[in-house]
Order: structure tokens, then sequence, then C-alpha cells
């Protein structure tokens, strides 16, 4: 049990990355005291989606990473309450041409290599998996593996799971990094005061970035803003998730300019949401009537009987983005002691569980479950 | 009208209430191109609903001081050539780099036309008002329990009675205002349960001394209501309401100073229906969706932060009436025709009419701090969560009761309403938070400060996907212009 300001480990973030690396670090025998300036899921997780894909991902260190995660969130699911409304519910994937069938199918077959399991559909059975599709598309794959969890309930879940070991500060904004006279860390300074422990993991998200330099150390994490689109509550008329094939180019792409391709899915509570925008145009709020129009149109495409449904609700969130698209996750060699697990992008909540594993690992100088070095935090000083 | 189609109006005001009216045919009397959208197919607010016949006494237009202030707006409106758009729901407010605004509307009933209409204009007046505040109890959601303002607002239209025998309760000058126009309209209303004490007002004799018509309409209700046999019992509040497919009887407890109820002072009165209300918090998602500063106002609620011309903290963008603070119709009409002179001056790039403007400032700053008075006395204390039971549903859309709530604070380290809110979907439902937001907060800050949510929330009313997907075609620059608009 941590005392009042001493603990083996302090995450610096409560969202659902830093949530997911207090568990397991506790599950581990470790004390954690987890320190937001804000509530619990007050920052991107709070205003994400929470898909858990493995269909959107390329063979390589990310897919890794992800598969992982899904066995983890499998196995959440049986530990923490229902209410985290965990739904293997599976991921659709159409193509509205025969192009566009060609590349889900070569994308698949990759995929398949590193343990994906993607079945292709053709055009006669879409409607047997979704009922109200448009009509007239190419086919499409089904993912068995993707699943869904409500974000914040999650974070507060995993954070509450790990009971008495897990020591929560909330509303305490953490504003410098105590350290040794050898420069190891031995502690963070809040507005409050100093809290000490041998070890700081950053879960710091998209603002990542600015606690890496309370440190000393550049990770250069970026905002990446996304707008969501949340419909008047309706029947289960969306089963899986369901996006068009241009949905994968978007994710992987690391342009500035706007992109959309709308994922739909239908929601345990009702609404149906429709996500998610992507574009780099810094901490800015302010409502894009082009992005609403594109995700509304797009949207009606995939769903035709979408058109006379109204919207109740739109938000923005910012994913912590990274250049090469990968999370820093581990020790950072420069500063002994620290550790980061941000810059999970538009897949954080997917890959959390994984990710507070490795950390957990880390902490304990256990073996990790899979190789870490392309997560590297240190793996961007080079390219200065 | 501008000049051209494809020019913008000099000014789009969105309301047309008291504020708004006033705010659009000042300035389209200094000359300025003027659009004024309005949800409601009437002008006139919330408060000039027609026909107003059932308001408060025998001859409202002989009496009433507002009905010839608002008659007096109606014509100047119908003789300017401001564009009215009636039946225009508008969603949001948006502006690209540098260019004008752009206002945009659904129509239809209820704005579930199929097509978004845009209007663009230099400057914009937010005149949108308020809607009612209110706070749960056991047995709110039994039919028969009404908002004492959506009580009134039927009557004004010239609708049905919520009840035969309906008590009114909760806080706030309107309950007199909403007691007597019942009670002139045939029903019988055995009581009116106000939760504090009404002593409040002592505490500020300047105020009310300045405001003698205040006083005025005080009295008016206060001798209707005696001419009706209608109680007023202050420091109590329903704490219970019985009946399941109708209201038969409320419970009503008395209150401590801190609005905690008085255990074993319950007392039952029969009636058929309940309207209640907690007096009315400011409707200003579009502005707040602009990133537009406010100020926490009394109660768990937020109003626009504004500066000495009516202006939001974003520049060209001002607002009036109830956006800015709850304080009625006169003062809403004084600082419409202030914005409505500030935004002309800065369209022309000099002042106008400065006598006139600190004429209307002085008289907004009397109003205002009366107002503000008035709004202390009536807001919610701590202890009215109090009268909560665990299996109170706060949030009706969503059906999130107050002990869910509870744990989201204790056990999951939810910290303000937004955080409940994503824990629990309290204020996720159809209405958005409009009718628990303020419990919410205060049930989130439990002993802490209530932090008002300052949550954004883009879409000022619903929206069908299909007027989103059509954004792109060009609509309504001058939708005065297009009948099919
Ligand atoms: C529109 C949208 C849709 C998305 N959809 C999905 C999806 O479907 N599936 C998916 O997996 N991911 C999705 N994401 C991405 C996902 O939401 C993020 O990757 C994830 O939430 C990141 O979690 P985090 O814990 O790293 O960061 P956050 O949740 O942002 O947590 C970081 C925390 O650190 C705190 N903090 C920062 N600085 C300090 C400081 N100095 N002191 C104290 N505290 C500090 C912040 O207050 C914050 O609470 C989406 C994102 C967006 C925007
Ligand atoms: C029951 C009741 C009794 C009252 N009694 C008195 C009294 O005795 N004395 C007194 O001085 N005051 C009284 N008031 C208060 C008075 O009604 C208000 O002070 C006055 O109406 C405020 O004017 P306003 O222009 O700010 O807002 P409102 O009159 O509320 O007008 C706002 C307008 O904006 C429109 N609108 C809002 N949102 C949108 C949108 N998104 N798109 C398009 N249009 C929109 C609405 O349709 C409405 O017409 C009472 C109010 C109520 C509810």
């Amino acid at each position: 049990m941590p005392t009042r300001n001493t603990s083996d480990v302090i995450v610096v973030g409560a969202g659902v990355v830093g949530a997911a690396c207090a568990y397991y670090a506790a599950r581990a025998g470790l004390s954690v005291t987890v320190i937001d300036r804000g509530p619990v899921a007050g920052g991107t997780t709070g205003a994400g989606e929470g898909n858990l894909l493995v269909s959107d991902k390329e063979p390589g260190p990310e897919l890794d990473l992800a598969l992982l995660s899904t066995e983890l969130w499998r196995e959440l699911a049986e530990l923490l309450p229902p209410q985290i409304e965990y739904e293997p519910k599976g991921g659709l994937v159409v193509a509205s041409g025969e192009a566009g069938m060609r590349a889900l199918r070569d994308f698949a077959a990759g995929q398949e290599g590193a343990g994906v399991r993607a079945e292709e559909i053709p055009a006669d059975r879409l409607q047997d998996l979704e009922p109200h599709l448009a009509p007239g598309l190419a086919g499409g794959f089904h993912y068995r593996q993707d699943a869904q969890v409500m974000p914040a309930l999650a974070a507060a879940h995993l954070l509450r799971a790990g009971g008495d070991r897990v020591r929560l500060r909330l509303g305490e904004e953490v504003t410098g990094l105590l350290t040794t006279a050898d420069g190891s860390v031995r502690g963070v300074r809040t507005v409050a005061g100093e809290v000490h422990a041998s070890y700081v993991v950053n879960a710091a998200g998209t603002w990542g970035g600015e606690v890496a330099r309370l440190a000393g150390v550049e990770l250069p994490v970026l905002p990446r803003r996304g707008f969501v689109l949340v419909t008047e509550p309706l029947p289960r008329v969306v089963r899986h998730k369901v996006y068009a094939a241009d949905y994968v180019a978007d994710v992987a792409s690391g342009s500035a300019a706007l992109q959309t391709s709308a994922v739909v899915e239908g929601t345990a509570a009702g609404p149906v949401l429709i996500g998610a925008s992507r574009e780099r145009v810094g901490f800015d709020r302010t409502l894009s009537t082009e992005v609403l129009r594109r995700l509304a149109a797009q949207a009606t495409a995939l769903f035709p009987f979408l058109a006379g449904v109204r919207a109740i609700r739109t938000y923005a969130g910012f994913r912590p983005y990274l250049p090469d698209h990968l999370p820093a996750i581990g020790p950072d060699p420069r500063v002994p002691g620290l550790l980061h697990a941000c810059g999970h992008e538009g897949a954080g909540v997917g890959l959390a569980p994984a990710t507070g594993l490795l950390i957990a690992r880390a902490l304990s100088e256990g073996e990790p479950p899979l190789d870490m070095s392309p997560f590297s935090p240190a793996r961007f000083e080079a390219a200065v | 009208m501008p000049a051209s189609a494809s020019d913008p109006y000099d000014l789009a005001v969105i309301g047309a209430g008291s504020a708004g009216l006033a705010g659009a045919v000042t300035a389209a009397g200094l000359g300025l191109s003027v659009v004024l959208l309005d949800a409601s197919p009437q002008t006139g607010g919330q408060f000039y609903r027609h026909p107003a016949r059932a308001i408060g006494a025998a001859r409202p237009e002989a009496l009433h001081h507002d009905w010839r202030a608002f008659a007096e707006l109606r014509r100047r409106l119908e003789e300017s050539d401001v564009s009215h758009l009636a039946g225009h729901h508008v969603w949001a407010v948006t502006k690209e780099d540098g260019g004008p605004w752009a206002v945009h509307a659904v129509t239809g009933a209820d704005g579930t036309a199929e097509r978004s209409v845009r209007v663009r204009a230099r400057t914009v007046l937010l005149a949108t008002g308020a809607y009612e505040r209110q706070l749960p109890f056991p047995g709110w959601a039994v039919p028969g329990v009404v908002g004492a303002g959506g009580a009134q607002a039927m009557l004004k239209s010239g609708l049905v009675l919520p009840g035969k025998r309906v008590v009114v309760a909760g806080s706030g000058p309107l309950l007199l205002a909403v007691a007597s126009s019942l009670a002139t309209a045939g029903a019988q209303v055995p009581a009116v349960i106000e939760a504090s004490g009404y002593l409040g007002y002592a505490r500020h004799p300047r105020a009310l001394a300045a405001n003698p018509q205040k006083l005025v309409e005080a009295a008016v209700h206060g001798a209707a209501l005696l001419r009706h046999r209608v109680r007023l019992r202050t420091r109590s509040a329903v704490t219970e309401v019985h009946g399941t497919d109708r209201v038969e009887a409320v419970t009503v407890t008395r209150l401590d100073r801190d609005w905690r109820p008085v255990r074993g002072t319950g007392r039952r009165i029969e009636c058929d229906a309940l309207a209640v209300g907690h007096g009315l918090a400011p409707q200003i998602e579009l502005a707040t969706t602009l990133g537009c500063a406010t100020r926490p106002v009394a109660g768990g609620t937020s109003a626009l932060a504004l500066d000495g011309l009516q202006e939001t903290s974003v520049r060209g963008l001002w607002a009036a009436g109830e956006t800015g603070g709850i304080g009625g119709a006169q003062l809403a009409r004084s600082e419409g025709e202030l914005a409505g002179l500030a935004a002309a001056a800065r369209l022309y790039g000099h002042p106008v009419h400065e006598g006139r403007v600190r004429e209307l400032q002085r008289r907004r700053d009397r109003m205002r701090a009366f107002a503000e008075a008035m709004a202390l006395s009536h807001a919610p204390a701590a202890g009215w969560t109090g009268w909560l039971t665990d299996d109170t549903d706060v949030c009706r859309c969503e059906e999130v009761t107050a002990k869910s709530i509870r744990e989201a604070v204790t056990d999951l380290g939810a910290r303000d309403a937004h955080t409940v809110k994503l824990l629990t979907r309290a204020g996720m439902g159809w209405c958005q938070g409009r009718m628990c937001g303020a419990a919410v907060a205060c049930l989130a800050a439990g002993e802490a400060a209530v932090e008002p949510p300052a949550e954004r929330r883009p879409f000022a009313v619903p929206v069908p996907l299909s007027a989103l997907a059509s954004l792109d075609e060009p609509t309504g620059i001058r939708p005065d212009a297009s009948p099919e608009l």
C-alpha cells in the first residue's frame, strides 16, 4: 500500500493507457500513484471511441501489439464489471468496387501471416451480416477479432481493479521531475508538492511531449484532431463496426490534410457513432462543417437509412501522434527511472492493455512478451 | 437586405424574443441589412407568446407595460426591411478564416427538413434566451408533473391547463406569475411552494428601490393570488410525488436554510398536477461552441461573459437578453438595443448615438444588479440533494439514478459533470443535459464549489444527417429571395 507521498511507481495521466499501466504494475506487486491534472478519462480517452481493431493494421509492430491487446481485452472482460461494455462484435470492411475489393484481399492476405483471421464476404452475403447496408457494394471482409469497449468506463474500472496498491491523485498537475544527483528519477513535483517514487511513467497522451520536456528529453508527440458524430438513440440496426476500404489508407497516412472515412457502429446505449476524421490542426476545437459533411455523406452512403436520422451531438478529440505512427513504450535510456507510454494515436484504447503489460514487465525487470525496440522512446533522437 | 444576393448580411440576429427583436430593429433603423432567425413560427420569444389573453389580468394589454413595448417592437419590425426567417432552427454558427459568419439552420416541423440553410453575416447577435432549470426529486417523472414555465407557455398559447388542482413548486419569482395565470385561467392552486425564503431581497434594498416596476409586478401577482386564495409557503419543497399513472398528491417538506429537508415535517397535499421549476438557465450552446468565455451564475449554470457593449469574448459576436444572465423582458430589450447600436458602430467604424448608449448602459447595469440579487436568493443551496433517494432518476433520458452518479464520484474518479456524463451517461440522451445538467454538476461537486458544466455541445438542435451531408451545396445566401426555403 503506497503511503501518502511515496510509492514504487508514479503514473502521470489517468487516461486508458495510464490506467492499464497502473493496473498491470499493481498486479505485478508494485505500489502505484496515478496523478492527473483533471479527472479520470478527462483527456483523449474521454473523447475517443472504443474500437479495438486489428482489421485496420498492416503486419508490423503495431499489429503485434494489437493482437496481444485483443487477447488481454478478452481476459479483462472476464475480470472487470460488465459496465465497461466490452463487445466482441467484429468488424466489416466493405469495398464499393472491384479495385477496392482486390486491395482488401491483398491486405487481408498479408495480415493472415501475422495471426489475423479475415473472411471474405461476397456481395450477395453482405446483407446477412448487415441488413441495412447500401445495395450495390462489391463485397467485404469480416474480421471477428475486432471488438469494442467504452473507453472512459474501461479506464475507471481498470484503476479500480488495481485495488489498494493504486492510489489516485486527481486535479493535481505535474509540473516537474525530481532527480537525484546522478540524474535518476526520484519523483515528481506537482502543484500540491512533491511525490516520490523511483519510477515515473509518462502516460500523458497528447501532452506526453510536454511531460518528457519536464524531464529534459524530447518526444515529438503532436495532436491529430478527430470529430465523431453521435445520432439519436436507435434500436440495434448496425451490428458490426462497418467501414469502407479507404479507412485503412487514412489511418496509415502522415498527411496533415483532412482525411475522413466513416466508421459506423451501433452502441449498447442506442446511438450510432460515426467517426472519425483525422487532421493535424493543433489543438483547435473549432467546429468544421466540412468534416461533418464528409462524415455524414460517407455514413449515409454506407447506410442509406441514416439520412433520415438526426445527429444530436458531435465532439472533437486530439489523438496523440508520433511521426512514425507507433507509440513510445518503455524505459527512456536518457533518464534512468523514466518510462514512456504515450503516442498511441487513434488506437490507444485498443493498445492500452498490451502497453500496460509491457510497462509492468519493464518495471519488474521481467521478460517482455514481444520485441520492444520499435517502440523505443529514444528512436527520434537519431533523426534530429 | 444586402446590396447583392451574394453579399453577406451586416447582422444576423438569432432569436426573436425581446432581446433579438430590439437588436434587429435598432440595427435596421441605422441602415444595416439584418436577418432575424427564430425556431418559432412567431416573434416574441418566451414572454410574448400569442395569444396573450391568459396573462395575469383581465385586459393584459392595458395593464401590461411590457406588452405595449412588445407591440411597438413588432410594429417596427413590420415596417423595417429585416428579413425574418421564422421556423429556422439554428444548429451552429461557424466562421471560416477571415470570412463572414455562417449561420446554419434546419427548417420544417421540428427541424426535420432534409436541407440545411446557410445564412452569411458580418456580425452576429445571439439572443436565444433561456430554458427552465429543474432539480430532480422522487416522482418527478410521474405524468402530471410539468415544468412551471412550460405550463405558463401552454396557457399563453391558448392551450390546456395541466390539471384541475395544480400545486406550483420550486423557486423563483416565476412561480408567482405561473400560479396567478393558472388561477386566473380557472385552475385551483392549493399552494405555491417556494424553497427559498424571499428574505434575500431585503439585503438588496437599493437594487429593489431602483426597480420600482418589479414591485408593481409583484403587487399584481400578489393581488391575483390573494383573490384566488393561493397560499405561499416559503422554505419548503415538494419532496415526493404520489401516484403512478397520474399525480394524486405531493408531500411538501420544510427546508432548513441550506435547503436540507427537515425530518418529520412532511405534509400531504392532494392535487392532480404539479408545475415545478427552479428558474431559468441561459441557452448558450451556439456561443460556447465558438469558444466564447462564460461566467458562473448562481445555482450551477453559466451565462456568457460580456463587455460593456454586449460583445462576447469572440470579436464580432454579440449577445443580449437571457444569454448573458436571467433578467427579464425589459432588461432583454435594453441589451438588444445596445447590441444593435454596438454592431452598427463596429461596421461604420465610428460610435453611434453615444448618449443613448450611455443611458442604456446605466439602465442595464441597474436591472442586472437587481436580477443577480434575485437569482442569488433563489439559487439552490447545497442541501437540496438531501431529498434525493438512491433510486431517484436524475437523468431521465438515460435513466441514471442518484446512486450511480454518487458512485461515479466516490468510486470511479469523476470530479465534474463532464466525467460523470462519460461514466454514467447522465446527460447524453435526447435533451443533452439541458434537464439534468445543473443537478449533475451539484452532485459531482459534492462538498466542493459547483463548477458549471463548461462543455461545448456543438449542436444547439438535432440535425438530420441528410442535412449535414448536403452542407456543401450552396444554399440560403439570400433566403428571402428563394421561397422554397
Ligand atoms: C475522435 C477519436 C476517436 C478515437 N477512436 C479510437 C478508437 O476507436 N479506438 C482506439 O483504440 N482509440 C481511439 N482513439 C484514440 C484514443 O482515444 C487515444 O489513443 C487514447 O485515449 C489515448 O489515451 P492516453 O491514456 O494515452 O491519453 P489521455 O486519455 O489523453 O490521458 C492523458 C492524461 O494525462 C493527463 N496529463 C497530461 N499532462 C499532465 C500533467 N502535466 N500532469 C498531470 N496530468 C497530465 C491528462 O489530463 C490526461 O487525462 C480515438 C481518438 C479520437 C480523438
Ligand atoms: C413563464 C415565464 C414567465 C415570465 N414572466 C416574466 C415577467 O413577469 N416579467 C419579466 O420581465 N420577464 C418574465 N419572464 C422572462 C422573459 O420571458 C424573458 O426575460 C425574456 O423573454 C427574455 O428575452 P430573450 O429575448 O432573452 O429570450 P426569449 O424571449 O426566450 O427569446 C429567445 C428566442 O430564441 C429562439 N431560439 C432559441 N434557440 C434557438 C435556436 N437554436 N435557433 C433558433 N431560434 C432559437 C427561441 O425560439 C425564442 O423565440 C418570464 C419567463 C417565463 C418563461
